[in-house]
């Protein structure tokens, strides 16, 4: 494994066991993150991404199961650990940030008795709790006051601080996070996600940041990575993603949002409808929306091909060397 | 100028919270005036908990208002009490909502609620002529074939697909105005564009006015022709959309403005503004948004700024930005 990778997942693969049969619902993923770095899964609802999160996280619940690949973490392979081996890294090296907060934070306890039970599942003296307890809540910028707090006294903005404090009790490596500002409004929003970024600066640790709204990354991310059916369709650093996108799938979600500043221009989406997986169409699955379909991408199912600096799902980028082997 | 399809003037509506002894009371819309024109689309803006819902409520008679009044062409809806009124009223101003997950009933055929708003509000129809009619409506949203989507459950069909449902029922009672409350939040990026370019169809090809209510106010200045901001209850700026985002007034339009998010333009890094929502449980007199606004000055904490013209129909509710207009208007 190369060391400048905290996070390394390879050919992974989750299915839905359903009556009518296994339903692939993230395929053959690869994806990777750097000590330090900040990067963006985006996707429409029923992409796979918070699958893939919660694959990587293992905290999977049947019919979901991985049934290849592995996740590399630090050297070991979490799809591989046993609950025992994974309770030692949960929060203290690795920790998840849920999309609700309300529902992720036990309504019946104080904030500080939470962290309290965090700590202590990791054998911390009481005198170093109190400590830290205070010390993480004074780094989302919430009054220590409010570990007396129950969940409901709070405001959503600040729920979602508190979470964020509870995923940094230790010095964790890895913060995954699952659309974290999705309940919020567009200022506090922002302003999360201003202090998530901040504190990762500080702090040092990486983040894998799961959201369907592309433009909430745009400013924040190092890579993004843009998932389709299940699929990788394209990844990249995050400008060359916004600037040239080399997926059509990328290209029309941008086009899809109405700007703000600059011309009023008259937008079209993306036709059609995200595919079921239960029955992905053939060859390309976004052949039947895509605007450039060109005859044959309903029988070849492409892989990812560079593309500059990134790398995309699409056959106009076929390396010409491969071209013959592809395209026969 | 036609005269307005709506005007309400001094909109308030409270709602008492706490126990039965409690006399505390949730100021959730506060003297609010608006008006709406035949054909157009005005986009009502605010973050969660600001009262534009509310005031959807309020103009589809689900609320009655604390005080105030709503005219609809011209007639007080206070004044329309008979079942008749009342029924021609729901069908010229319908409501599509937020999710079109649950506004849908599960146990029946798409047909059903539409079929049964027809024999409803238009009882003068044949039931051949109720199938045609919700044939046409089905094909003006968008959806084709429109008989076999007729015959669909809901279950069937996507979000995108339930949505326009949503609207293709509102479209059957003939609407002047169709109060939309946030109608694309819940759907993929990829299929909001379409709906609002729905909107703007419906417009052109029916006649009807939207209430386009939101929280993006990107979406907001795709489709509409005047925007109204609310905060905590008060209409904080109005005008016409492109003035009033070209030159918010506003401090909290400013806010908003710049907190949206959008890819094509860098980061703009504003302020330490963290998004706590405002305290509307028996608010004190002043400007609601004094706690937040980085222009505050004593004047805000003791009276309570009025929407003021500052420029060609577009009007402001703060004393700051008056102040300003004044001092440029002396020199």
């Amino acid at each position: 494994m190369p060391s400048d990778r905290v996070l390394d997942v390879r050919g992974l693969t989750v299915e839905y066991g359903t009556d009518a049969g296994a339903v692939v619902a993230v395929d053959n993923v690869d994806l990777h993150v750097g000590p330090g770095e900040f990067v963006g899964v985006v996707g429409e609802s029923g992409c796979g991404k918070s699958t893939l999160l919660f694959a990587i996280a293992r905290l999977l619940s049947p019919p979901a199961a991985i049934t290849a690949g592995t996740v590399d973490f630090r050297g070991d392979n979490l799809a591989a650990m046993s609950e025992k081996e994974l309770n030692v890294l949960r929060w203290r090296d690795l920790s998840v940030v849920m999309q609700s907060a309300m529902n992720a934070l036990n309504p019946v306890k104080s904030i500080g008795a939470q962290f309290r039970d965090t700590l202590v599942a990791h054998g911390n003296a009481k005198a170093e709790i109190a400590n830290r307890s205070v010390e993480v809540l004074k780094l989302v910028g919430i009054d220590p006051i409010h570990l007396r707090s129950y969940p409901h006294q709070l405001s959503g903005g600040m729920r979602q601080r508190a979470m964020i404090a509870m995923a940094l009790l230790f010095t964790p490596e890895l913060v995954i996070m699952d659309e974290p500002t999705s309940a919020l409004d567009v200022v506090a929003q922002r302003s999360l996600m201003v202090q998530i970024k901040e504190l990762q600066e500080r702090l040092g640790f990486a983040v894998l940041f799961v959201t369907h709204d592309m433009s909430l990354v745009s400013h924040f991310s190092d890579r993004l990575v843009v998932m389709y059916a299940g699929q990788v369709v394209e990844s990249g650093p995050t400008r060359t993603v916004f600037d040239q996108p080399a997926h059509p799938y990328s290209r029309g979600l941008l086009d899809a949002f109405p700007s703000i500043r600059g011309p009023r221009l008259h937008l079209t989406g993306i036709p059609g409808r995200p595919p079921e997986l239960r029955n992905p169409p053939s060859g390309c699955r976004f052949h039947p929306r895509c605007p450039v379909e060109m005859g044959h991408c309903k029988a070849i199912a492409p892989d990812l091909y560079p593309v500059g600096t990134s790398h995309a799902r699409c056959l106009q980028h076929v390396p010409a060397a491969d071209t013959a082997a592809v395209m026969p | 100028m036609t005269s307005p399809l709506f005007e309400a003037r001094g909109l308030t509506k409270h709602f008492k919270v706490g126990g039965n002894l409690s006399r505390k009371s949730l100021h959730a819309v506060d003297d609010v005036s608006l008006v709406i024109n035949p054909r157009e689309i005005v986009a009502l803006v605010g973050e969660s908990g600001s009262g534009k819902s509310t005031i959807a409520r309020l103009l589809a008679r689900v609320y009655e208002p604390t005080s105030g009044e709503i005219r609809y062409q011209g007639k007080s809806l206070r004044s329309m009490r008979t079942r008749r009124q009342t029924m021609a009223y729901r069908s010229d101003v319908p409501m599509v909502f937020q999710d079109p997950f649950s506004s849908l009933n599960p146990a029946f055929r798409v047909s059903h609620g539409i079929m049964r708003g027809l024999k409803l509000h238009r009882p003068d129809l044949g039931r051949a002529e109720r199938r045609a009619e919700a044939l046409r409506v089905v094909e003006a949203v968008g959806l084709s074939p429109a008989a076999e989507i007729l015959d669909r459950y809901p279950y069937e069909l996507s979000g995108g697909q339930r949505q326009r449902i949503g609207f293709a029922q509102a479209l059957a009672y003939r609407p002047k105005v169709i109060l939309a409350d946030e109608p694309v939040s819940m759907l993929d990026v990829s299929i909001r564009v379409g709906l609002l370019n729905l909107m703007t169809a419906l417009r052109a090809d029916e006649g009807v006015s939207f209430l386009y209510i939101t929280h993006d106010l990107a979406s907001a200045r795709y489709v509409s022709d005047r925007l109204l901001v609310m905060y905590a209850g008060h209409i904080v700026e109005s005008g016409p959309t492109e003035s009033v985002l070209a030159d918010p007034k506003h401090p909290y339009t400013q806010l908003l403005l710049s907190a949206a998010p959008d890819p094509r333009t860098p980061l703009e890094v504003s302020g330490s503004d963290i998004g706590e929502p405002p305290r509307v449980i028996d608010p004190s007199p002043g400007c609601r948004f004094r706690w937040r606004c980085p222009l505050a000055i004593d004047r805000c904490a003791i009276e309570d700024p009025l929407l003021r013209e500052l420029g060609p129909q577009h009007s402001a509710a703060c004393h700051v930005a008056s102040a300003v207009a004044d001092a440029v208007s002396a020199e």
